[in-house]
C-alpha cells in the first residue's frame, strides 16, 4: 500500500527540487518548517518524533533542505519523514501545511480488526502490521 | 442622539399618544440624525414600497414592524423605556439602477434581543415584516452583528483549524463526494459508494439532504454499513476518512438518537439540514460540541428566500446566523457548478465564513464591517456540478479552506468510482503544488492538469470525459455594485 497521509501523497514522490520549493513558500508566508520521523503510520498517531525544533528563524529553504538531509542520514529507509509548517497567526496558530518527503522501501499498511459487538455493531481496529516489531525495528 | 431626549414638553408627548394611526415616520422609527451604537444590531433591508408609499415611511414601518410598534399607537408604550426599544431607520438609499426600491438602514437596540438565539433574531428582523401590505417586496441584505451580541452565541462547534487537526489534513481543500442516486440506494449499496469514493482518495462523503430512513433504507443500515466503509477505507490508506451521516429526522428525540449511534459507531461528523430550524440547528451545534463531532450543515431549501434579489433574506445573513448558531461545515457555492452563485456574491459568502474580520465590501455584497471577535472559522462546501478539469478556477476563486464536493464528477467517472475519487485527489494535490511553487493558476492551469495526468490515467479520462463543461448562466442574486466609498457610514 501507499501511506496518503500529507497534502501530495498521490503524486509521485516529491523530487528536492519540488519539496525545497514548498519549504521557500511556507518560509515567505512566515510559517515555521519543522521535520519530523516516525516508524509508526497509524493515522491518529499524531506525535511523530521531533528533528530539533521548528526552525523558526531560517531565511530560507536550504537551511531547512540542510536539516532534512541530516534526517534522512539518519533515518531514511527505515522510517516516514514529513514536513510541517506552524503558522503563529491569530485565530490560526496551527499547521498550514504538511506534506511527507520520505517514506520507507516498503509499506505492508494497516489491518482492520473487527470486534462484533451489541447488536450488529462493530467495533474497529486499524493496526499497522509494522507496529507488532518494536520502535526502531519496523521497517 | 442616543441619549433618550427627557426634556420634550408633555404636550408634544400627549399628542404623540393620542389614540388613533399616525405615521411610523412620526412615531420615532424614522431618525436620520441617530448615529448607530457599537452594541446596536444593524439591518439593511432592500425596500420596495407599493406605488404611491412614501419610501421614507415604508422603511419607518418595517423598523416599527420589527420593533415595537402595531399599527395603532397604544398607550402602553408609555410603560416602557419606549425610545430605546424602537428600531430607529435612520438612512434611507435608493438602490443603484433599481428604480423603485431603496436599501433601509435600521438600528436596533441590543436589548430587544435574547442572547445565544437565532430563533430570537430572526422573529423580530424577519418576524413580521415581510407580508406588511404597504410593501410590494421586502429584502433583508445584510446584519451588522455587534461583537456584544457575537459573544453570547458558541459559534461553530469544531472550526475549521480543530477540523483539520483533528482529520490530519492541512495545506489542501478536502475532498468529498455526494453518493448518487440519492434515493433508492440499500445500505448494503450505499455503503459500496462509500467505500470506493473514499479509497480512490476523498476525504469525506455525504448523504444527500432527503436521505432520511425512507423505505428503501433504514438509516441504522446506511450508518452501519457506513462505518464499515469509511473505517475499511482508512485502512486502505492509512488516512483518517470520513462520512456525514445524516441525522435530520422528524423530531429532536429521533435525531438525537441518530447522532447518538453516529457517536457510537465512531463517525468524525454528523450533518443536518437548513429546514430542521434554526433551533434545533443550535440544539445540534451544543451536541456536537460536547460530543467532539464535526457538524455540516446542508442548506437544504436555502433558495427559496434567497435567490431573488426583491425579496427574502440574502444567503449572507443566513450565513451569519449559521456561523453563529455553531454549524462547521455550510454550502456556500461553487461559482461555476450548477447552483446559483455570482462570483463577488459568493466570495463575499466566503470571508463570512472564514475571516475573523471581514471589512466592507459592497462589490461583495458586504454592507458593512464584520468583527467576528476570535469565534471559530466555518468551513465552506462547494458542491454541485463541479469537476476536476476545474480544479485551477475552483482554488483560485475559493482557496484551500473549502470542502470541494464532486458528486457525479467522482461517480459518473467513465472507469468507475474510485477512478473518479484518484482523478480529483490528484488534480487537486498537483495544482496546490503548483500554486504553491508561484505558478498561474488560471493562465496554466489546463496545462498544469494535462502535466498531471501523464501519471494519472484516471485524471486522463475525467479531462476527456467532461472537458469543459460548465454551467453559464446569468446569476440572479447579484452585487448591487454600490460605488460610493461611503455607503454605511
Amino acid at each position: 500500500m501507499r501511506l496518503t497521509q500529507g497534502a501530495f501523497s498521490f503524486l509521485p514522490d516529491l523530487t528536492d527540487e519540488q519539496i525545497a520549493k514548498q519549504v521557500q513558500y511556507c518560509i515567505d508566508k512566515g510559517w515555521a518548517v519543522n521535520i519530523e520521523f516516525t516508524d509508526d503510520p497509524h493515522p491518529r498517531n499524531t506525535y511523530w518524533e521531533l528533528w530539533g525544533h521548528p526552525m523558526f528563524d531560517v531565511p530560507d529553504a536550504a537551511g531547512v533542505m540542510f536539516e532534512l538531509n541530516e534526517c534522512r542520514k539518519a533515518y531514511k529507509g527505515r522510517h516516514y519523514i514529513r514536513l510541517s509548517a506552524f503558522d503563529a497567526t491569530h485565530t490560526w496558530e496551527s499547521l498550514r501545511l504538511s506534506f511527507l518527503t520520505d517514506r520507507p522501501a516498503d509499506e505492508p499498511g494497516f489491518v482492520l480488526e473487527r470486534q462484533e459487538i451489541d447488536g450488529r455493531s462493530i467495533r474497529y481496529t486499524t493496526r499497522a502490521y509494522a507496529a507488532n516489531r518494536p520502535e526502531g525495528a519496523r521497517y | 442622539m442616543n441619549a433618550i431626549d427627557k426634556t420634550k414638553p408633555t404636550e408634544e408627548k400627549r399628542s404623540r399618544y393620542s389614540a388613533g394611526v399616525m405615521e411610523y415616520r412620526k412615531m420615532g422609527y424614522w431618525q436620520p440624525d441617530y448615529e448607530p451604537k457599537d452594541t446596536d444590531v444593524i439591518a439593511v433591508f432592500r425596500i420596495t414600497p407599493q406605488d404611491g408609499v412614501d419610501e421614507i415611511e415604508a422603511s419607518a414601518a418595517v423598523a416599527g414592524e420589527s420593533s415595537t410598534a402595531t399599527w395603532t399607537v397604544v398607550w402602553t408604550d408609555r410603560l416602557t423605556a419606549c425610545d430605546k426599544y424602537r428600531a430607529k431607520c435612520y438612512r434611507v438609499d435608493p438602490v443603484p439602477n433599481g428604480p423603485g426600491s431603496w436599501f433601509a438602514y435600521i438600528a436596533y437596540d441590543l436589548d430587544l434581543f435574547e442572547n445565544g438565539s437565532i430563533a430570537n433574531l430572526s422573529a423580530s428582523i424577519i418576524g413580521n415584516v415581510f407580508g406588511f401590505k404597504p410593501l410590494k417586496a421586502l429584502r433583508l441584505e445584510d446584519m451588522r452583528l455587534p461583537v456584544a451580541y457575537i459573544k453570547t452565541f458558541d459559534g461553530p462547534a469544531t472550526g475549521i483549524v480543530v477540523e483539520r487537526e483533528r482529520l490530519d489534513k492541512f495545506g489542501r481543500p478536502l475532498l468529498g463526494a455526494t453518493v448518487k442516486p440519492k434515493l433508492g440506494l440499500s445500505g448494503r449499496n450505499y455503503g459500496r459508494v462509500v467505500y470506493e469514493a473514499l479509497k480512490g482518495g476523498l476525504d469525506f462523503t455525504k448523504d444527500d439532504e432527503n436521505i432520511n430512513s425512507q423505505q428503501f433504507m433504514h438509516w441504522r443500515d446506511r450508518f452501519l454499513y457506513c462505518m464499515e466503509a469509511v473505517n475499511k477505507a482508512q485502512a486502505a490508506s492509512g488516512e483518517i476518512k470520513g462520512t456525514y451521516l445524516n441525522i435530520t429526522a422528524g423530531t429532536m428525540e429521533e435525531m438525537y438518537e441518530r447522532a447518538e449511534f453516529a457517536k457510537t459507531l465512531g463517525s468524525s461528523i454528523v450533518m443536518i439540514d437548513l429546514i430542521i430550524g434554526y433551533t434545533a440547528i443550535q440544539s445540534m451545534a451544543k451536541w456536537c460540541r460536547r460530543n467532539d463531532m464535526i457538524l455540516h450543515l446542508h442548506r437544504a431549501g436555502h433558495s427559496t428566500y434567497t435567490r431573488q434579489k426583491n425579496h427574502g433574506v440574502s444567503f449572507r445573513v443566513i450565513t451569519k446566523w449559521m456561523r453563529l448558531a455553531g454549524v462547521d461545515h455550510i454550502h456556500a457555492g461553487t461559482v461555476v457548478g450548477k447552483l446559483e452563485g455570482d462570483p463577488h456574491t459568493t466570495k463575499g459568502y466566503y470571508d463570512l465564513c472564514r475571516e475573523d474580520f471581514v471589512p466592507q465590501n459592497l462589490a461583495h455584497g458586504i454592507f458593512f464591517d464584520q468583527p467576528w471577535a476570535s469565534t471559530r472559522k466555518l468551513m465552506p462546501v462547494a458542491s454541485g456540478g463541479i469537476h476536476a478539469g476545474q480544479m485551477h478556477q475552483l482554488i483560485d476563486l475559493l482557496g484551500e479552506d473549502v470542502v470541494l464536493q464532486f458528486g457525479g464528477g467522482t461517480i459518473g467517472h467513465p472507469m468507475g468510482i474510485q477512478a473518479g475519487a484518484t482523478a480529483n485527489r490528484v488534480a487537486l494535490e498537483a495544482m496546490i503544488l503548483a500554486r504553491n511553487e508561484g505558478r498561474d493558476l488560471l493562465g496554466e492551469g489546463p496545462e498544469i492538469l494535462k502535466e498531471a495526468a501523464r501519471h494519472c490515467m484516471p485524471l486522463k479520462q475525467a479531462l476527456e470525459t467532461w472537458k469543459d463543461v460548465t454551467f453559464n448562466y446569468t446569476s440572479t442574486d447579484t452585487p448591487d455594485f454600490v460605488p460610493q466609498a461611503t455607503a454605511a457610514e
